[in-house]
């Protein structure tokens, strides 16, 4: 059968199109019940043993859901207990409009044959087609057909039973006149025989406080409203993005403004929450306020009561009541999207009752208000939450419990908390994957001899940090002739074991990047490849993809070939190894002759590199190390760098430039490459301002008088003032990301950080996916691959792309949680005294940076919300001053480190000043009689100010 | 919008409830006009064309065209001014329409026996009245009609069909406006189905090597059921004219 439907759409330019479509009804689509004789058979995980066991019905049953079910009860569905559910083909598609990620979770259930879940396509069968009547409502119409749907299943297996589950009253009275049992899902759940843990998941939407509770929150304009007001330009539209030390304040960026604006308070904020688009109502000018600079914490209290906030209000707005620097200014009247998704955190201690306070590690997200009967056990407990509604009425947005992750405190719960914070994917490698990886043992045939450039004749070794396990490059260097020397790169070749369009390859796209925890590592493939088949391991031939040059003693490249080749690494060494045998002069075998030649050539090319412009940045690396027993920090130390690092670092660089030169000349239209975009000048500005501050010129208009003026910032006196300049730099940058050579412009594909107008990543395939892509690219290259569709295909590579930068930035911010983490566990208990550097002045307290441990921390100089009569804010020279101390920028302090315990989701650091002293505020250092030579350092004003003190 | 949606669902059904490999409805009917020699309406999902063929005659117009050894065939393709969401003026010979009459020249030449008819000329108008993807084939199958109507001798029916990739991976045959847009490169093959041989094909993007095979073998397959259609809608055409000149009562 055939029919049309007709519907009228605007188009871009803004014409109203008539679309006809056709649309198939057919008679070939079966019910998906196992008990059906009518229907043909078809693949079905529906299945008469399983039971649903409802207190209500004393009979097994099926279940047919509706929408707002599957889009509000996400998280009962994925429990295990419901089973034997028909999913319409309606309901599908209008979750898949309303929200994608619903539409994945729910599709990853269906996919699961032991839930038993079935999708019956109704729009398209011959017995439950409807036509959409004139002036219907879609909603209607949907309603419509689910309940047509039900009725058919209803006559055509008489002997089976069918409840409809909706939490729309409406429908379900609808149903219930049809003769369809129909129920709401909290009736069902909690009717359900071993319900307990499912009803603290449920979600409470239709949760109503008592009708005289006084409004905290100004009302939602409706969606009309706010669509005529964003077209007729009264309302804007923008990402709303919380603040994070101040619960009353955030900031709206749309796309019209340059600057982002500010919503205030209670009723500026208005329910919104990080992440959502909201529409936006700008004040009149005279109402514009400056951002705060003070820190408000919500202290989440039981009842509805605001007046805590109402006072945190008032003293905001004294605050930022200022005419100066004023910044647009508005106020929230509506959400567009929610984009609510989970929240890691604890419960907050001290509530008794069902109803509990739920504090998110995420800062930027408010408290959420949960209903759960396990309140006990929960509070030792990392837990997952989602928000369900948040009603007018209620301060806090009311949610519920998805999941417990383990105890608060235990490491391997953090590891969770920092991995679900950063969407890693961390499960273990599936079946399907495994079953991809080479049979062990694992050998070199003749075949891959002869496919392969033979090296193992090569004195090629590998130089990696201690403890690498997933060594994925190596070197040689040998002389050719008196002028020449031969260089050559040996890159683990990963993408001979991972081939496109398996599960193994699919998995490690998705990964996108190996992520580095502090005692953890997430690979990206299975060990097995990682850790032996593809590690370059001292001693064991292995396959590997070789970019060979020949280059003259200064460093100039004459020519470079690409090949596979099979490689034996004479020795796996570390950096501080390599570096003894280049200092060693009595070694004088052709490693150490090799090493010396590379070593030579590294620094001629790191030269010429810092000459053309590239940056050298700094950013506090440390490293911990970790008791091998009992997995607790010992000591945090920053990374030790040798020359062979940036030797190493040298000719990876070189290898990835050459290879991106290549890959881009024969496929100009989807090579993988890596750019770093040129940073708008507006990001620099707290660099040009912190070096006018203290008599420096920074310049910023190209990417070699930066680097230029950087290394010109130096004073005698704070040695340490060019690395902190190198840091505010490096936090000036843009992300670098991956992209389709197709897709951009040619002058866009510049690498800014380094300087070279192509770039891309080449060598470290075992850890990164971009490698493998390259790779691949190379392969084809070389002749010694073939390509596929997906690889060529412009759009696919764009997408991959952005899954990689999306990944690679996440991993990053994983790694970094995990080392703050582990620092804070180093520090529990411990009272020390560090020296650090001021790296922003705020008006109630100073940024400090404290480098032995890569720490950044606030220290207070007025309780919150207060502000000191100590110390004198100086805002236009970026200064606090206190008697005749003037802190400045950069100025190097001694403070004292404690760790605050007391929130234990967010453990900070509490600093008190040690010095300079300042009277009634600086606290005396632990230890006075502490000989460490770095303390005397102290500079020339504090010492003064000490012996005034004395006398 | 064309980003989260796929062409084909993971239950295996099409935006329009196709099956990956199901044609459009397909209905026919001969001799709809009186005046010219032969004439068929076709409809191809919503796609519906008009086809009418003059002659053979003799060559008018510019006779140095005429061939000592063929037939010429002349062929013209229009769009109506409605055939489409948004109504606009087609003025003929612009650059779309010359290349389609071209390529249809291309394949009927391919399937008439032109050498019967040598100094003459055959015509062959189409005309689009509703426009829902795959008109090129839609055209080549109502001009077959409409050339089996007006007695022209044929080797064997001409018949066109296109066919795509959904998801990637499976190919799909009889693309409509709606896929078109969303989904990638399309292939369109005009064959001559019972002796396999290919008279034009063309691709609106470029296909992996390991791919074409694939659709294309889809491609041909849908020619070959299009071809089933057309005989089958000839055959009743032939007997509705016979049984009314009382010639089916005569076995």
């Amino acid at each position: 059968m055939f029919t049309t439907k007709s519907f009228i759409k605007k188009n871009k330019v803004g014409n109203y199109l008539k679309h006809v479509r056709e649309h198939y009804i057919r008679d070939d689509i079966a019910c998906g019940l196992q008990e059906c004789e009518s229907c043909f058979p078809v693949e079905s995980f529906l299945s008469p043993d399983h039971e649903n066991k409802c207190a209500l019905f004393e009979f097994n049953h099926y279940i047919i859901l509706d929408t707002n079910v599957i889009l509000d009860q996400m998280d009962i569905l994925e429990e295990s207990i419901l089973g034997n559910v028909i999913i319409l083909h309606t309901v599908l598609k209008e979750v898949k409009h309303r929200s994608l990620p619903m539409y994945k979770r729910l599709y990853n259930i269906i996919d699961n044959p032991s839930r038993h879940f079935y999708v019956f396509i109704n729009d398209h069968h011959k017995g439950t087609y409807l036509q959409q009547k004139e002036a219907e409502l879609v909603n209607d119409y949907n309603d419509r057909c689910i309940r047509a749907a039900c009725s058919w299943y209803i006559n055509h297996a008489p002997k089976c039973r069918f409840i409809f589950l909706t939490d729309d009253s409406a429908n379900r009275a609808k149903a219930l006149q049809e003769n369809i049992q129909s129920l709401s899902v909290s009736d069902y759940i909690t009717n359900l025989n071993n319900n307990s843990s499912l009803t603290d998941k449920l979600s409470r939407k239709d949760y109503h406080a008592k009708d005289a509770a006084k409004d905290v929150f100004p009302n939602h304009l409706t969606n009309v409203e706010l669509l005529t007001g964003i077209r007729e330009g009264r309302l804007l539209q923008g990402t709303f993005r919380a603040s994070r030390d101040n619960f009353l304040e955030g900031f709206v960026s749309v796309d019209s403004y340059e600057d982002q604006i500010i919503v205030q308070g209670r009723a500026g904020l208005n329910r919104a929450v990080d992440g959502d688009t909201v529409a936006l109502e700008l004040f009149r000018e005279d109402d514009w306020v400056c951002p705060s600079d003070i820190v408000l914490e919500d202290e989440g209290v039981e009842d509805e009561n605001v007046d805590d906030v109402i006072s945190k209000e008032n003293e905001l707005k004294r605050e930022t009541k200022k005419k100066r620097g004023a910044k647009p200014t508005g106020r929230v009247v509506g959400i567009i999207r929610r984009k609510w998704r989970q929240y890691c955190g604890i419960l907050q201690g001290g509530i008794d009752g069902v109803y509990q306070l739920f504090v998110p590690a995420d800062k930027s997200i408010p408290k959420i208000r949960v209903e759960t009967r396990q309140a006990e056990f929960l509070r030792t407990q990392k837990l997952i939450v989602t928000i369900d509604s948040w009603p007018k009425h209620s301060r806090y947005p009311h949610g519920h419990f998805v999941r417990a992750l383990g105890k608060i405190g235990d490491q391997s719960t953090e590891n969770e908390v920092i991995l679900l914070e950063h969407d890693v994917p961390h499960s273990q490698f599936s079946e399907e994957v495994l079953a991809c990886l080479p049979k062990m043992p694992w050998i070199i045939t003749d075949d891959d001899v002869t496919k392969r450039v033979d090296l193992r004749h090569l004195d090629i070794c590998s130089v990696d940090p201690p403890g690498c396990t997933d060594i994925d490059d190596a070197l040689h260097c040998r002389p050719i002739d008196p002028e020449k020397l031969e260089v050559g790169v040996h890159i683990a070749d990963v993408s001979h074991f991972i081939r496109p369009g398996t599960p193994l390859d699919r998995e490690a796209a998705s990964r996108a990047t190996t992520v580095y925890l502090v005692n953890n590592r997430i690979d990206m493939v299975p060990e097995l490849l990682s850790s032996n088949l593809c590690s370059l391991r001292g001693g064991e031939e292995r396959f590997a993809f070789s970019c060979i040059w020949e280059m003259d003693h200064n460093a100039n490249i004459l020519n470079v070939r690409f090949h596979k080749s099979i490689i034996k690494s004479r020795k796996a060494m570390t950096y501080e190894e390599a570096q003894l045998i280049i200092d060693d002069k009595t070694k004088q075998d052709s490693v150490a002759e090799s090493l010396r030649n590379l070593n030579k050539l590294a620094k001629i090319m790191k030269q010429r590199r810092l000459a053309n412009g590239a940056l050298v940045l700094a950013s506090p690396e440390v490293k911990i190390q970790m008791d091998s027993e009992t997995m607790e920090p010992l000591d945090v130390e920053v990374k030790k760098l040798f020359e062979t690092n940036s030797m190493i670092e040298e000719f990876m660089l070189q290898a990835n430039i050459s290879v991106a030169e290549k890959i881009l000349e024969v496929f100009p239209d989807c090579a993988m490459l890596r750019r770093h975009p040129v940073p708008p000048s507006l990001n620099f500005d707290p660099l040009v301002k912190a070096g006018r501050h203290l008599g420096f010129e920074i310049k910023v208009d190209s990417g070699k008088n930066l680097a230029k003026s950087l290394d010109e910032a130096i004073k005698k006196d704070n040695p340490y003032l060019n690395t902190m300049f190198r840091i505010l730099a490096t936090r000036c940058m843009l992300q670098a990301v991956y992209f389709a050579s197709g897709a951009f412009q040619k002058e866009d594909y510049y690498h800014y950080g380094l300087a070279v107008p192509l770039y891309t990543h080449f060598t470290s395939p075992i850890r990164r996916y971009a490698d493998i892509i390259v790779h691949r690219l190379l392969a084809v290259i070389c002749g010694s691959d073939a390509t596929y569709p997906d690889l060529l295909d412009k759009k696919k590579t764009t997408d991959l792309c952005q899954n990689l930068n999306y990944r690679n930035r996440m991993a990053q911010y994983a790694g970094r949680a995990s080392i703050a983490f582990n620092t804070h566990l180093f520090f529990k208990g411990k009272l020390q005294d560090e020296e650090g550097y001021v790296l922003y002045v705020r008006k109630n307290a100073l940024q400090i940076l404290i480098p032995r441990y890569g720490l950044e921390c606030t220290l207070f100089l007025a309780r919150k919300g207060e502000t000191s009569n100590i110390f004198e804010y100086n805002e236009e020279d970026q200064t606090q001053k206190a008697g005749d101390v003037v802190l400045h920028a950069f100025d190097p302090v001694v403070v004292r480190l404690t760790l605050d315990s007391n929130n234990i989701q967010h453990e900070k650091f509490v600093l008190q000043l040690v010095k300079p002293v300042v009277d009634n505020f600086s606290v005396p250092g632990i230890d006075q009689t502490d000989d460490n030579d770095k303390k005397r350092k102290s500079p020339e004003p504090d010492k003064k100010k000490r012996k005034k003190k004395k006398h | 919008m064309s980003k989260n949606r796929e062409l084909l669902s993971k239950i295996g059904l099409r935006l329009d409830g196709r099956r990956a490999d199901e044609l459009r409805r397909i209905r026919c009917k001969l001799g709809v006009f009186t005046e010219p020699d032969g004439s068929a309406y076709l409809e191809q999902g919503l796609t519906k064309i008009l086809a009418a063929v003059y002659g053979p005659h003799q060559v008018r117009g510019n006779r140095s065209k005429a061939q000592h050894d063929a037939a010429v065939v002349n062929c013209q393709f229009s769009m109506a001014v409605f055939s489409t969401g948004e109504r606009k003026r087609r003025p003929r010979g612009d650059r779309k329409s010359t290349e389609i009459s071209i390529h249809l020249r291309q394949a009927l030449t391919a399937a008439i026996k032109t050498e019967l008819y040598p100094w003459s000329q055959i015509d062959v108008y189409v005309e689009v009245l509703h426009a829902d993807g795959g008109i090129y084939p839609a055209c080549v199958n109502a001009a077959t009609l409409a050339l089996i109507d007006a007695g022209i001798p044929l080797k064997e029916y001409v018949c066109a069909c296109t066919a795509s990739l959904a998801n990637n991976d499976v190919p799909m045959l009889d693309i409509s406006h709606q896929e078109e847009i969303i989904g990638g490169p399309t292939l369109t093959v005009a064959a001559l189905p019972m002796s396999g041989k290919i008279v034009l094909m063309e691709m609106s993007q470029r296909f992996h090597v390991d791919h074409l095979q694939k659709v294309l073998e889809k491609a041909l397959q849908g020619c070959r059921d299009i071809k089933h259609i057309l005989d089958e809608a000839v055959k009743s055409h032939i007997q509705d004219v016979g049984s009314s000149t009382g010639w089916a009562n005569t076995t």
